[in-house]
C-alpha cells in the first residue's frame, strides 16, 4: 500500500486571509495599561494602608508586647504592672455567645427566606428590605437598643449575656445575607434532584443544600463576628469598661479589648499608648487567628467535593 | 455520502426504528385527559390526552418550546415546585388521580423517578448519591451495600466504579454520572422512571450506553422519555408521541400534542402532516 502525498496540498483558504503584524499586539495599548496600572494603584491603596497601621502598632507597642498584657488585670494607676487578661477573656467569652446566639437565629432566617418564603408576599419582601437596612445601622444604634431594651427593659445589666445579644443583633443581618449567598450558591438541579427522589424539603435542605453552603456560610459568619470583636462603641454605650476580674459566667460583668484599648488611649500617660498599641496587636492576632479559621473551613468543605 | 443529506427520505430514519413485537400491548399506567399545564395565565399545553403503557418505552418528541418537559413533569409532580404553575384535566397513575387532594406527592415521587437532562449527582461519594433514597424513605434495608451494588448493577456501571464507590460522584465522567444518575432513581424502586433528554449533555457513545440501558430497564420499569433527538426516539421506543406549538386566535403559542402512536406509525406513516414534516427533519 503506497500513499500518495502529492494528494496533500495548500490550505487555500489561509492565504487568502489577510494577516495582521505580529508587532504591536493588541493587549499592549494604553489604554490597557491605564487600566492594569488604575487596578495595581486601588489594591496598593489597600495594602500600603493596612501595612502601615500594621508596623506602626508593632512598633509603638514592642516594648510592652510582654507576658504581662496575657497575665496580668488592667489597672488604672500602675501601667508597667497592667496587662489585658480581663479584656481577653470577656472578648473570648462576648465572641462565644455571639456565635451561639447570631449563627442559629441567621442561618435559619436565611433558610426561611432562600427556601420557604414566597417572594410575592409583602411581608417576606418587608422583612428583606428591612435586613438590608440593618445591616448598614451604625453600631452605636444597637448599643442604644441593647441599653434599652435587653440592658434596662429585660433587667440584665452590662453582662455578658447582654453584650453578647446586643452583638449578635448587631452582625445577624451580616451572617442573614452572607448565608442566603451560600444557600443560593446551591445549584437547583441539585434540590430537583433530591426531591425526585422522595426526600421532603427538609431533606433536601438538611441533607443536600446546607452541606454544600457550609463554605459559604462558615466564611461568611466568621467574618461578621470579625467585625463583632472590634466593636467597641455599642459596648461603652451599654456600660461596658474596666473590671479587674475574669468573666465567670452569662450573668457576670466584663471588659472587652477594644473597650479597654479605647480606655487606654484616653488616659494621659504614655505609658498606657504603648500598652494600648501592645493591645492592640493581641485583638489583631485574635482576629487574624478566626480569619485562618474561616479560610481553613473554606478549603477543606471545598476540597471534600 | 449525498443520501444522508437527503431530508425529504425517510428512509435513514425508517431503517433504524425500534420495532419489538413483545412491546405491542398497552397496558396503561399513566393516562392524562385534557391535561393543560398553565404557568400564570399562560397555558404552555393544552389538552393532552395520552397513554403509557406499561414496560413500553414512550417518546416525547417535538421542537423546543412545545410543553413536552411540562407534560412529563406532570408525572412526578414536579410542576408543583414551579410557583403559579396550575394542572388541569387528569392525570391517572394506575387509575389513580395523581392530583387528588389527599395524593402524598413524596410516594408519588418515590413510585415515579426521574432523570435530568443534565446529570445532577449530589457532591457526595458514589455509594452515597445511591443510598440516598433509600436513606430519605428511611427504609429498614438489610444491606444497604447490596442495594447500592444492585442498582449500580442494573444502570450498568457496577464494573467502572466497583473499587471507587467512596470517591466523589463528581469525579466521573458526564455519561457516567447519567447512569449514576439512573441508578440512583433505581435504587428507591419505582415503578415508571421519567427521563428528560437523558443523553442532550453526553457524547455519541455515552448516549449509545445510556439507550442501550434504557432497553434493558423497559423489561423491569415504564419509561417515558422526552428527546429533542428523533432519531433516538426512532432507535429506543414502542411509541411516540408527537408535540408542537401552534397560535390560537389571540396570537398566543400552545403547546399540543399532535397524534400518538407507535413509533413505527409515527416515523412511516403519520396521519398528520406535521409529524411527517417534522419527522422527516423538513422543520423542527
Amino acid at each position: 500500500m503506497s500513499v500518495d502525498t502529492t494528494a496533500v496540498s495548500h490550505d487555500p483558504i489561509g492565504e487568502s486571509v489577510p494577516q495582521r503584524p505580529l508587532v504591536g499586539a493588541s493587549g499592549s495599548g494604553w489604554r490597557e495599561r491605564g487600566f492594569k496600572y488604575l487596578l495595581w494603584f486601588s489594591l496598593a491603596v489597600g495594602i500600603v494602608t493596612l501595612a502601615t497601621l500594621l508596623v506602626y502598632v508593632l512598633v509603638k507597642g514592642w516594648p510592652r508586647l510582654d507576658p504581662r498584657v496575657l497575665t496580668n488585670m488592667p489597672s488604672a494607676i500602675l501601667p508597667d504592672r497592667a496587662g489585658a487578661q480581663s479584656a481577653i477573656m470577656g472578648t473570648l467569652w462576648l465572641m462565644v455567645f455571639t456565635a451561639l446566639f447570631a449563627l442559629p437565629t441567621g442561618i435559619l432566617t436565611a433558610v426561611y427566606l432562600e427556601e420557604y418564603a414566597d417572594p410575592s408576599r409583602w411581608w417576606n419582601r418587608m422583612i428583606e428590605v428591612n435586613l438590608m437596612n440593618l445591616a448598614a445601622v451604625p453600631s452605636v444604634v444597637f448599643g442604644i437598643l441593647g441599653l434599652a431594651f435587653i440592658s434596662r427593659g429585660l433587667g440584665l445589666g452590662p453582662t455578658i449575656l447582654t453584650g453578647s445579644l446586643t452583638l449578635a443583633l448587631l452582625v445577624l443581618p451580616v451572617v442573614v445575607i452572607a448565608s442566603r449567598e451560600a444557600i443560593r450558591a446551591v445549584p437547583s438541579s441539585i434540590r430537583q434532584g433530591s426531591l425526585a427522589l422522595g426526600a421532603t424539603q427538609w431533606q433536601t435542605i438538611w441533607r443536600q443544600v446546607l452541606p454544600a453552603a457550609t463554605p459559604g456560610m462558615a466564611t461568611g459568619s466568621i467574618l461578621a463576628l470579625s467585625r463583632a470583636i472590634g466593636e467597641a462603641a455599642p459596648l461603652i454605650i451599654l456600660g461596658v469598661s474596666f473590671v479587674t476580674f475574669n468573666p465567670n459566667g452569662l450573668t457576670s460583668r466584663f471588659t472587652a479589648l477594644p473597650v479597654q484599648i479605647y480606655d487606654w488611649t484616653t488616659q494621659s500617660r504614655t505609658e498606657y499608648l504603648v500598652l494600648a498599641a501592645a493591645t492592640s496587636v493581641v485583638l489583631l492576632v485574635i482576629l487574624l487567628a478566626m480569619n485562618s479559621v474561616a479560610i481553613y473551613i473554606r478549603n477543606r468543605t471545598q476540597k471534600r467535593r | 455520502m449525498t443520501a444522508v443529506t437527503d431530508q425529504t427520505s425517510t428512509v435513514q430514519v425508517s431503517e433504524v426504528i425500534h420495532d419489538d413485537p413483545s412491546r405491542v400491548d398497552v397496558i396503561p399506567v399513566i393516562e392524562t385527559k385534557n391535561l393543560t399545564v398553565s404557568y400564570g395565565d399562560y397555558q404552555a399545553v393544552r389538552d393532552v390526552d395520552m397513554v403509557f403503557g406499561k414496560n413500553q418505552i414512550t417518546a416525547m418528541i417535538g421542537p423546543s418550546g412545545c410543553g413536552k418537559s411540562t407534560v412529563l413533569r406532570c408525572f412526578n409532580r414536579m410542576n408543583d415546585l414551579v410557583p403559579g404553575a396550575r394542572v388541569d384535566g387528569t392525570v391517572t397513575y394506575h387509575g389513580q388521580d395523581l392530583y387528588a387532594s389527599d395524593v402524598d406527592i413524596i410516594e408519588v415521587r418515590r413510585r415515579v423517578g426521574m432523570v435530568f437532562q443534565k446529570p445532577n449527582p449530589f457532591p457526595k461519594s458514589i455509594y452515597d448519591n445511591i443510598a440516598y433514597g433509600p436513606r430519605v424513605n428511611s427504609w429498614k434495608v438489610s444491606s444497604m451495600d447490596d442495594l447500592v451494588e444492585e442498582a449500580l448493577t442494573k444502570a450498568a456501571l457496577w464494573d467502572e466504579v466497583k473499587d471507587k464507590l467512596k470517591t466523589s460522584a463528581l469525579a466521573l465522567s458526564g455519561g457516567q454520572q447519567q447512569r449514576l444518575c439512573i441508578a440512583r432513581c433505581i435504587a428507591v424502586q419505582p415503578d415508571v422512571i421519567l427521563m428528560d433528554e437523558p443523553a442532550a449533555s453526553l457524547d455519541p457513545i455515552s448516549t449509545a450506553k445510556i439507550e442501550d440501558l434504557m432497553q434493558d430497564l423497559v423489561r423491569n420499569y415504564t419509561i417515558i422519555i422526552v428527546t429533542h433527538n428523533m432519531q433516538q426516539a426512532a432507535r429506543v421506543s414502542d411509541r411516540t408521541g408527537f408535540f408542537t406549538s401552534d397560535v390560537d386566535e389571540a396570537g398566543v403559542r400552545h403547546g399540543r400534542l399532535v397524534e400518538m402512536g407507535s413509533t413505527k406509525t409515527i416515523f412511516t406513516t403519520p396521519s398528520d402532516k406535521r409529524t411527517e414534516d417534522y419527522v422527516s427533519g423538513r422543520f423542527g
